[in-house]
């Protein structure tokens, strides 16, 4: 047997990639519902999106904490009763708030789901801010910060979206002790009567779900016009990019490493080169093989991992790339990523190494499609952002057909050293 | 219930195959018997540093990670006290790849110089990205020692000291492959959108012809059982006080072991727990408290661990802790509250049985225990637990001996 040629492989551009269409109820009162269903597990995944993230505040940390909040404490449950009856069916409701959306996301087994849904919907429609749930908040969420802000990582990442979208834009702002401090219960309740509204109410369902889903549904949330209609403006705001573009912060004196992020702003998901640089960043950072890791993680052995990512704001997008690296190395690795972005802009992508990437990107997207909880997560980012199968489809198309010549000129256009915000943090 | 297939090859190498039809994918999973737990406690970090040099080619193969991409795959490894296991997750078509690229490197690593070199720095970050730099980052590696006289599980998984791994030779790689990285010392599970008959033909072509190597008979220290409590204080650059207790349980598969994790579920399972509930939320002396353990296979730490609320003395947070051991010591929990974490066991197995790498690690780690049967019948261990049992149980696991306490303490 000759174990030096590797077996025969089916080429990613042979894959038939489908996105599995999902179904759409409307529940009575006219919030849609959308469902990828699976029949296979005893297990359910609910999720109600709000347009409600930091995008719409008027003052910092609203958004996270009136999305916090929402389930410590109704008018006929405690915080703890909440609690109890989540842990005792064996559930998990998570709630996070992103910069546009808010969200509240339930886990169970299927034959939990008929006695949790009354417990969402008292979390959803009737929460009471008790104050000392607040102060608690506060207190603890404070306590967490401060931990945070020791972490080099961590410090770099609020800079850097700082020097690119300015400190008064929702993708900029980061938190601090004094905006915890001045939340109030009043502004928490305004935000909350003003976000968590019917009409703004999404709900995507996928994994298996009782026969009696939809109606059940309606029982919770679609049988009145709860918190009454509101409609939101969702106009771009002003981005404020700092001036500068180098800098160098110390914040731990004895740190044995340094925090790199070296980004640029780039357009949103809506612009023609998105897709395009999917591509081209994941040949930079975006995979294991990639030239940034090959380069600084598995020649000089600089680093445990260096990656680079394209944001998936709505507004708009940036390129940023970041490390952990050793103290004495730091500027060492800025220049080897400088060197790997001069490359792909002086040089065209061999075709062994292209080809490599797209098979490992498709291949990527099939196990990203494998489940009904999975899929749902795609549809969502579709139907969130307004768009729908054919965008995805196009990417998919970007990336079988791209060519070298098309990634030299985006790397061009969008590589240029002096265009990157450049920051260490020790 | 997860189905499945077992065989062994002649060089003793086991397999284990889940076919699932409705997944495109197909995951090849690769357990070697091999562990942090196995290292001489002069050469720390060693199973963790030779994962990484299983990446750097093949005896065939100089390039592991490229001819998978191509096939459409990704890959990963972890290192535990315990084990060291190695996954591909890439579409069922190419899963023949997948078969070539694991068999080479178990027949033999390419060995080079450049590779053990760099690897050892990337470790040393790593070691420094989680356990220098960060604050409380060296807690573990300081409980470990507290906690333990003789059994192996006193360091980490990453390595006692940077030393042990920047010190690493070449031959003493080579040793510990020959010693551990055979068929006979591992464990090939392979799930998703193939057959039974596909993977034994695979198993057989690739893996077949692989040499055996000596049975390696485990022979650890034996932990003596603790007969005072253990206390240490560190002082450290960090913004808040933390207390950290940890104490002795069981191996995996000793009933009680189950029993010890349902109790740190009662502890510190979900925003409802006891600790949560009257120490963050009542009491207001910790911003946040868990309880946990590692679910090692020789006797681990069952750990409380939290963070006090600024100004708050560290005897009276230890002391709240106390009084909710002693509940648990002198009341028995009603059957509700242990319906609850029985509950909560349910639900978590049936999540972890949804992705198809988890069941292919699992199928792999069952087998490890000693049959891929047990994965099906796990639940069971739990539902058998009775009231009784958790109350008989927290006198014994909660005795005061039997604990380990770091007060962490802010500077300044």
């Amino acid at each position: 047997m000759n174990r030096t040629t590797p077996p025969p492989i089916k080429d990613a551009v042979e894959f038939d990639l489908k996105l599995k269409p999902y179904e759409q109820y409307t529940l009575d009162n006219g919030i849609p519902v959308y469902v990828v269903k699976s029949d296979e597990q005893e297990t359910l995944q609910l999720e109600l999106v709000f347009p409600a993230g930091t995008w719409y505040e008027s003052e910092s940390l609203e958004a996270a904490a009136t999305n916090f909040l929402l389930k410590n404490g109704t008018s006929k449950r405690t915080a703890l009763e909440i609690n109890e009856s989540i842990d005792y069916h064996g559930a998990y409701l998570n709630r996070n708030a992103y910069h546009e959306t808010a969200v509240y996301t339930l886990h169970c087994l299927t034959k939990h789901a008929e006695v949790l849904l009354p417990v969402l919907q008292d979390v959803i429609l009737d929460p009471v801010f008790p104050e000392e749930e607040l102060n608690l908040y506060k207190q603890n969420h404070k306590q967490k910060l401060a931990v945070n802000l020791q972490k080099c990582d961590f410090v770099a990442n609020r800079f850097i979206d700082k020097y690119l979208f300015g400190e008064f834009h929702p993708y900029g702002r980061v938190s601090s002790m004094m905006a915890y401090d001045a939340l109030q219960t009043e502004t928490l309740k305004a935000f909350y009567q003003k976000h968590y509204t019917y009409n703004n109410c999404r709900i995507f369902v996928a994994g298996h779900m009782p026969a009696n889903m939809i109606e059940l549904l309606n029982k919770s949330f679609g049988a009145t016009k709860w918190n009454g209609e509101t409609h939101l403006t969702r106009l771009d705001l002003p981005i404020q990019p700092a001036e500068e573009k180098k800098f160098r912060i110390f914040n731990d004196e004895n740190g044995v490493q340094g925090a790199i992020r070296l980004a640029r702003q780039f357009p949103n998901r809506y612009h023609p080169d998105f897709p395009k640089m999917l591509v081209l960043n994941t040949i930079l950072g975006g995979y294991f093989g990639s030239r940034l890791m090959s380069n600084i993680r598995e020649e000089k052995g600089y680093t445990y991992g260096i990656h680079s990512q394209l944001y998936n704001f709505r507004q708009s997008s940036a390129i940023n790339i970041q490390t952990e690296a050793g103290r004495d190395v730091c500027e060492a690795a800025i220049e080897e990523v400088y060197k790997e972005l001069k490359k792909l802009q002086d040089e065209v992508v061999p075709a062994e190494e292209l080809d490599l990437v797209r098979n490992y990107m498709i291949g990527s997207i099939l196990g990203d499609l494998d489940g009904a909880f999975q899929l749902i997560q795609r549809w969502k980012n579709l139907i969130l952002n307004d768009l729908d199968e054919n965008y995805f489809y196009n990417n998919i198309q970007t990336i079988k057909t791209i060519s070298a010549e098309e990634l030299q000129h985006l790397a061009k256009q969008y590589f240029s050293p002096g265009d990157f915000y450049e920051l260490v943090v020790i | 219930m997860i189905h499945y297939n077992k065989f062994t090859l002649a060089n003793g190498l086991k397999v284990v195959v889940h076919e699932d039809h409705t997944t495109p994918m197909a995951v090849l999973n690769v357990l070697y018997d091999v562990g942090a737990r196995d290292e001489n406690p002069e050469q720390t970090g060693f199973a963790h540093l030779f994962e990484h040099l299983m990446f750097g080619g093949s005896i065939n193969i100089p390039e592991y990670d490229e001819p998978l991409q191509m096939a459409g795959g990704e890959n990963n490894a972890y290192t535990t006290s315990d084990l060291t296991n190695y996954y591909i997750q890439l579409p069922a078509d190419n899963i023949e790849t997948a078969f070539w690229l694991e068999s080479d490197r178990m027949l033999s690593l390419a060995f080079g110089e450049k590779s053990l070199d760099v690897q050892r720095k990337v470790v040393s970050e790593e070691f420094k990205e989680h356990y220098i730099n960060k604050p409380y980052g060296d807690v573990w590696h300081k409980m470990r020692e507290l906690a333990y006289s003789a059994h192996p599980y006193r360091w980490m998984t990453i390595g006692k000291e940077l030393s042990h791994i920047e010190n690493a030779k070449l031959d003493d790689v080579k040793a510990f492959f020959f010693k551990f990285y055979r068929p006979n010392n591992a464990i090939l599970s392979v799930a998703g959108n193939i057959t039974v008959d596909q993977v034994k033909t695979l198993a057989e072509k690739w893996f077949g012809d692989i040499p055996a190597g000596d049975k390696y008979t485990r022979q650890l220290p034996v932990e003596p059982p603790q007969t005072a409590a253990h206390k240490l204080e560190v002082k450290a650059n960090v913004p808040l006080d933390a207390l950290y207790k940890c104490y002795h349980m069981y191996p995996r598969g000793d009933k009680r072991y189950y029993i010890a994790d349902l109790l740190s579920d009662v502890l510190g399972g979900g925003s409802s727990s006891r600790l949560h509930q009257v120490l963050v939320k009542e009491k207001k002396l910790f911003s946040n408290i868990d309880c946990y353990h590692f679910g090692t296979l020789d006797a681990g730490l069952l750990t409380i661990e939290g963070k006090l609320v600024k100004g708050v003395k560290m005897k009276d947070a230890e002391k709240a802790i106390q009084i909710e051991i002693e509940k648990l010591q002198n009341e028995i929990i009603s059957e509700r509250e242990l319906q609850k974490v029985k509950n909560r066991v349910e639900s978590m197995l049936a999540f972890e049985d949804m992705s198809l790498l988890n069941r292919a690690n699992n199928l792999a780690f069952y087998e490890l225990l000693g049959d891929a049967a047990l994965m099906n019948k796990e639940f069971q261990n739990y539902a058998v637990v009775t009231t009784a049992d958790l109350h008989e149980e927290a006198k014994v696991l909660f005795d005061e001996k039997n604990s380990n306490t770091i007060y962490y303490y802010a500077e300044n």
